[in-house]
Order: C-alpha cells, then sequence, then structure tokens
C-alpha cells in the first residue's frame, strides 16, 4: 500500500501526492476517535445507550440525558482528547528538534516547571486567590522553565544537545523544588500536588473546553504548516541550512510552539505522561516519519488514548474517581509493544 | 571533543586525588549533621565503644549512610556510563531501562498481595529481582526479531516498559491505602535508614558489577564505533550486550534495591567524567565509581542542612548541587 495518489485540478492550478497508506491510517483513527467518543459518553454511572447519546448531542434527547451528555461527560472528553493531542504534537515536535527519541515535553522542564508553579501556588496562596487561577499559574510556569532551558542553552546558537541535557537538569530542578514546596509546605498539600501530578482531567467544565480549544487547535495549526521545516531540522542543522531554513529562527517558533501546546495541557489536565514521548513513536511506526503525516497521527493517537484512559479511569473503580494519567500508559503501552514487535517482522 | 585531562600521568594524579576527596566526604558525612562530632569521638566509637549516644548513632546512622551513599552512586553513575554505550544515547539512565519501575512495580505487589507481612531484606530481594526482571523484558523486546539489538529499539522498549510499570504501580497504590502507605517508603530514594547489614548483602553485587566492567571496557570503546566496525574488529557484538545488561541489573538493581530509585546521578555523573577523560571507557568507568559515589555522599550531606532540622530527600539535593556543575560544563563543551 505505500503508494501515493495525486491529486491535481486544473482551474485553481493546484497539485499535490497523498500517501495513502498514511490517509487510510488517518481516516481509520478519526472513525476510531468519533466511536471512541460516542461510547465514552455513553459509560459511567449512569449508562445511556448509543441512540440517545446521539439524540442528546443534536440537541433532542431526554432533559437528564442531554444534562449528563452535554454539561458533564462532553466537556471532560472534550478536554481529554484536546490534552492528549497538545501532549503528543508537543513531544513530535522536540523528537525533531532535539534529535532524540527520548525528547518529550518533560525532557526540557515544561511539565516540571508547571507542576512546581502548581504546588507553589496551592502552598502560599493559602485559598486567598481562586483555584481557576491554577492552570494560567502552572502555564507560566511550565514556560518559564522552558525559557530558562532554552537561555542557559543558547551559546552562540542551539546545539540539540546541549538542549537536551541542560533540559534535563531543569527539570531535575524543577522537581527538587516541587518536593521542597510540598515539605516546606502544609500536610494537605501533599495530596493535591500528588493528584496533580498524576494527571487528571476531572471536574473540566465547558469553560476549561472554550479556553484550551483556540489555543491547542491555533497552534496544531501553526505545527501543521511548519511540517516540511520539521522534517528538515531532523536532517541536521547544516542540511537544513543548505536548503535555506533559518535554522535557529524556525528552532525558536517551533520550540515555543511545542512548550505552548505542552504547557496548557499540562496546566489544565496535570502531569499526564506517556503521551508526549510515545504517540510521536507508534505515529512513526504507523505512518513513517514524514511530519505532514505524522503530526495528525501523532495527534489523532494522543487524544485517542488520553480519552481511553481518563474513560477507564472513571469507570473501572467506581465510586472512585482514578486519575486519567495512571492509565495512559496501562493503555498506550502494550499498544506500543505490539507496534515494535510487528515492524520487526517486515 | 575537548575534555580536560590528557596525558595517562595527569588522568591517574586526578584519579587519585578524586579518591582523597571522597574519602574526605565520607568522614565529613559522618561527623556532621543535625548533630555535629569531633573526629576524635568516630575513631573511639570503633577503638573504645562505650555505648554512648553520640557513638551509637556514629556506628548505627553516619557510617552505614555514608558507605551506602558512596556504593550506590558510584554504582548508579557506572550504570548510566554502560546504558549511555549501550542505547548510543547521552539520556540514557537506569530509569530509561525500566529498571526503578520494574522494582517498584514488584515491591508494590508483593505488599499488595502479601501484606507487611516481608522483612525489610525479603522486600529488598523483591525489588532486585524486579529490577532485572524488567531489564530482562526490555532486552527481549529491544533485540527480538531480525537485526538483533539496536539502540533505538532497547531504548524505546525501555521507556515504554517503564511507563507500563509506574502506570501499573500507581494503580495498585490507588486501589489500596495500605499498600500506598507501606509503598511510599520504598519509592522515595534516600541512603538513610539503611542498615549495614543490608548493605552488606548488596555490596558484593554492586562491586561485582564495577569488576566485570573494568573488562568490559575495551569492548566498549569498540562498541562506540558501530555494530558493524565492532564486529569486523572481531568483537562478538551480541554476546558484550548481554554481559552490558547483565551488569547493569546487577548496578542498578543492587542500587535501587538498597536505596530506592535515585535520578540524576546516572545521566549526570557519566558526562562530567567525559568532560574530564574523554570517551575512553578505561578511564570514564573507574572515574565514574569515584565521581558518583563522592557526589552522592555529598548530595546526602546537603540534604542533612537544606531544611533544618528536617531533611530534604536525597533527590532535591543532588538537583541543587549537580544543576550548576551540569549546566556550566555543558556549556564549556565544544559544539557537537
Amino acid at each position: 500500500m505505500n503508494k501515493f495518489a495525486v491529486v491535481r485540478s486544473q482551474k485553481p492550478l493546484l497539485s499535490f501526492q497523498i500517501h495513502v497508506r498514511s490517509f487510510v491510517i488517518i481516516g481509520m483513527l478519526i472513525s476510531l476517535l468519533a466511536v471512541a467518543i460516542v461510547a465514552s459518553i455513553g459509560l459511567g454511572s449512569i449508562r445511556i445507550p448509543v441512540s440517545e447519546v446521539l439524540k442528546s448531542l443534536v440537541g433532542m434527547g431526554d432533559s437528564t440525558f442531554q444534562l449528563v451528555v452535554v454539561n458533564l461527560r462532553l466537556p471532560r472528553i472534550l478536554v481529554s482528547v484536546m490534552v492528549g493531542a497538545a501532549l503528543a504534537v508537543s513531544g513530535a515536535i522536540l523528537q525533531a528538534l532535539v534529535r532524540n527519541p527520548l525528547a518529550s515535553p518533560d525532557l526540557i522542564g515544561t511539565t516540571n516547571g508547571a507542576t512546581a508553579a502548581a504546588v507553589a501556588f496551592i502552598a502560599f496562596s493559602n485559598g486567598t486567590y481562586s483555584i481557576h487561577w491554577l492552570p494560567l499559574v502552572a502555564l507560566i510556569g511550565g514556560f518559564f522553565a522552558a525559557s530558562l532551558t532554552y537561555v542557559t542553552a543558547w551559546k552562540r546558537g542551539l546545539s540539540p544537545f546541549r538542549f537536551a541535557l541542560i533540559g534535563v537538569s531543569i527539570s531535575a530542578a524543577m522537581g527538587a523544588l516541587s518536593v521542597y514546596f510540598m515539605i516546606s509546605g502544609p500536610l494537605y498539600l501533599t495530596s493535591q500536588a500528588l493528584g496533580w501530578m498524576s494527571g487528571t482531567v476531572y471536574g473540566t467544565s465547558w469553560d476549561h473546553v472554550l479556553t484550551i480549544l483556540p489555543w491547542v487547535v491555533g497552534f496544531l495549526l501553526v505545527t501543521i504548516i511548519q511540517s516540511r521545516t520539521l522534517n528538515v531540522q531532523e536532517l541536521g542543522d547544516d542540511i537544513a541550512k543548505s536548503v535555506g531554513v533559518q535554522v535557529e529562527r524556525k528552532r525558536l517558533i517551533l520550540i515555543a510552539v511545542s512548550v505552548a501546546l505542552a504547557a496548557a495541557a499540562v496546566g489544565i489536565a496535570g502531569g499526564i505522561g506517556f503521551v508526549g514521548l510515545m504517540a510521536p513513536h507508534m505515529a512513526r511506526k504507523l505512518v513513517g516519519s514524514s511530519y505532514g503525516a505524522l503530526l495528525p497521527t501523532s495527534a489523532l493517537l494522543g487524544g485517542l488514548f488520553v480519552l481511553l484512559a481518563d474513560s477507564a479511569a472513571r469507570t473501572l473503580f467506581v465510586p472512585l474517581d482514578v486519575p486519567a494519567g495512571v492509565f495512559t500508559a496501562a493503555v498506550g503501552a502494550p499498544f506500543f509493544m505490539y507496534l515494535l514487535y510487528r515492524s520487526k517482522r517486515e | 571533543m575537548k575534555f580536560l585531562l590528557h596525558s595517562r600521568v595527569q588522568k591517574s594524579v586526578v584519579l587519585v586525588v578524586g579518591i582523597v576527596l571522597l574519602g574526605i566526604a565520607m568522614v565529613a558525612s559522618v561527623l556532621y549533621g543535625i548533630q555535629n562530632f569531633r573526629i576524635a569521638t568516630a575513631i573511639e566509637a570503633y577503638t573504645s565503644f562505650t555505648g554512648s549516644n553520640e557513638q551509637l548513632i556514629i556506628l548505627h546512622t553516619r557510617v552505614p549512610r555514608a558507605i551506602v551513599a558512596a556504593f550506590v552512586g558510584g554504582s548508579l553513575a557506572l550504570a548510566g556510563v554502560l546504558l549511555q554505550a549501550l542505547t548510543r544515547n547521552p539520556l540514557a539512565s537506569p530509569s530509561v531501562f525500566g529498571i526503578n519501575s520494574g522494582a517498584a512495580l514488584l515491591i508494590v505487589v508483593a505488599l499488595f498481595l502479601f501484606g507487611g507481612m516481608f522483612t525489610f531484606t525479603q522486600m529488598m530481594w523483591v525489588g532486585f529481582l524486579g529490577a532485572a526482571l524488567t531489564a530482562l523484558i526490555v532486552y527481549i523486546l529491544g533485540s527480538a526479531g531480525r537485526g538483533g539489538m539496536s539502540p533505538v529499539k532497547v531504548t524505546l522498549s525501555g521507556a515504554a516498559v517503564a511507563a507500563f510499570a509506574s502506570s501499573l504501580t500507581s494503580l495498585f497504590m490507588l486501589i489500596d491505602d495500605k499498600t500506598m502507605e507501606e509503598a511510599l517508603y520504598w519509592l522515595v530514594g534516600s541512603v538513610s535508614g539503611r542498615d549495614l547489614r543490608h548493605a552488606q548483602m548488596i555490596i558484593p553485587y554492586l562491586v561485582t558489577g564495577w569488576i566485570l566492567s573494568i573488562f568490559l571496557a575495551g569492548s566498549l570503546n569498540l562498541m562506540a564505533l558501530g555494530d558493524d566496525v565492532a564486529k569486523s574488529l572481531g568483537q562478538k557484538i551480541v554476546w558484550v550486550k548481554a554481559c552490558i545488561v547483565i551488569v547493569v541489573v546487577l548496578l542498578a538493581g543492587g542500587a535501587v534495591a538498597l536505596t530506592g530509585p535515585i535520578g540524576f546521578v546516572g545521566i549526570v555523573i557519566p558526562h562530567i567524567c567525559r568532560y574530564l577523560v574523554g570517551i575512553d571507557h578505561r578511564w570514564v568507568i573507574p572515574y565514574s565509581v569515584v565521581m558518583g559515589g563522592m557526589f552522592l555522599v555529598l548530595a546526602d550531606l546537603v540534604s542533612r542542612f537544606l531544611l533544618m532540622p528536617e531533611e530534604v530527600p536525597v533527590g532535591v539535593a543532588t538537583a541543587v548541587i549537580g544543576v550548576p556543575f551540569v549546566i556550566a560544563i555543558v556549556r564549556r563543551r565544544a559544539h557537537e
């Protein structure tokens, strides 16, 4: 199936190639995501049959179901999908820039910086400020840590290796800072902070959806427009320069996009792991390493995994609402191992 | 690549200086803390034991702590060197190979199934077993199929297995509060509260790992040139890789069994050592043991003073004293 279909139109002079296999896989993932969303809406302490779910979605359902679907479950599901997509794309960008398969939003300090800021906020605000400010504070923390990494690693240009190694250190420093705040703060803080660190989309509302939606969609579009730059960046600075890419400038923009996506996701949902590291690798096994197809596939996979993880987390241990972050790896890792195993057979 | 020490004499002298500094750091670790002692008191604890409080603290708290920190720090750093060579990834460390999360998972499972009926010693072996099993799974996943073990394959399967194991670990802890309480002790890395008796059980494994890795040094140098070159120079690469994995299990598995997961040392010390002596593993290996040991002993010492009279976890202190170092060194190195 490794073929290209050529699309040409005479009227607006337009011609492009579509990688058939990637196209099919992305189509399959979109349908899978849609099915998963409908199924997930139906599951929970009140079970809702599929027909009622669909009716409620178009606003013609039973009023009880309508309330549960539209006000409670749908926002949470949308937030999980967006968080997953944002983290996955953020990871995919960094893997191209750092040229290291271990790159992920945690690597350059975004996640730990956001966590440190969140923990500090909980510890020192002591209830004087509304908890609604928490996502913003976390976002700022994530940006701060990533900028610190960038500035510290800058020395007549940014070597990916230096960037990664300093990122690990800044990340460790931020982790240490969180622990320090936790120890020096009040006792109840510890459990609150631990919940935050494992990552949860519990209690998200339409406010969250509307806050994160333009942000995530906007930056995803920027990334997809930049996918050719990413392809070139992955080949190394020299090649990128020789084909005419302004390496440092593009790199700064892409890092900023990656941080913006990850920090927003972490701000809303806390430290959901695994997706940022692994979704891009899974996508690579499915559609190859060209970023045009890789980015949408990563985003879909990331969204799908966080959605599945959260669905499992809120339904399997009723009445306990387990943090979704606990399940992302449990859902995703077996699939990744299967892909790893399968790709060896070829 | 740029590095500081070039001649063999320089390298030997600095290594000896490092060992002396390690000794001084250990003595300082015995003497200073919430209570400070004079050196004479420490010596008297061994020569003329009277059973006084001071002597008991030295014998049962401070000395074991210094010894555990030195051995574990050295082993973690060395495990990092080996894994970075095996995966050809400068960001590799024992945690990437799933060693820490594997140990944690088996400990939590044991606590979940059998409650607190295990002794400290038994739990230690459970952790060791967990580390070894995870490494085995990572090794099999990363090397099954055509082409054998490739650096990227093994790195990724390590990361996936690690994530999977820690996901299960949190799950067990969430569904059972009692497991969580008992497990937390094991999941936070610490060099304190470890008995000399327990250290004595683990240290032989660590030292075996050190000795074996010295024999591997030549092969590691050849492996760095790539599998094909190494093969054509007569290396049995499958065999060498298997040996590296075994040594890593001895070192990192033993370390995590004794102290729980301690991060950062395994990633950072190898880079500091390479900055000093270059990429020749015959030097990097002894340097990483000495520097890693010194680093963890110092971090442990610092952890007592950061939030006096409370102690912060040693992981916090490793970051506090490690980060400025790494930034300085990474920035000094030539563009790669």
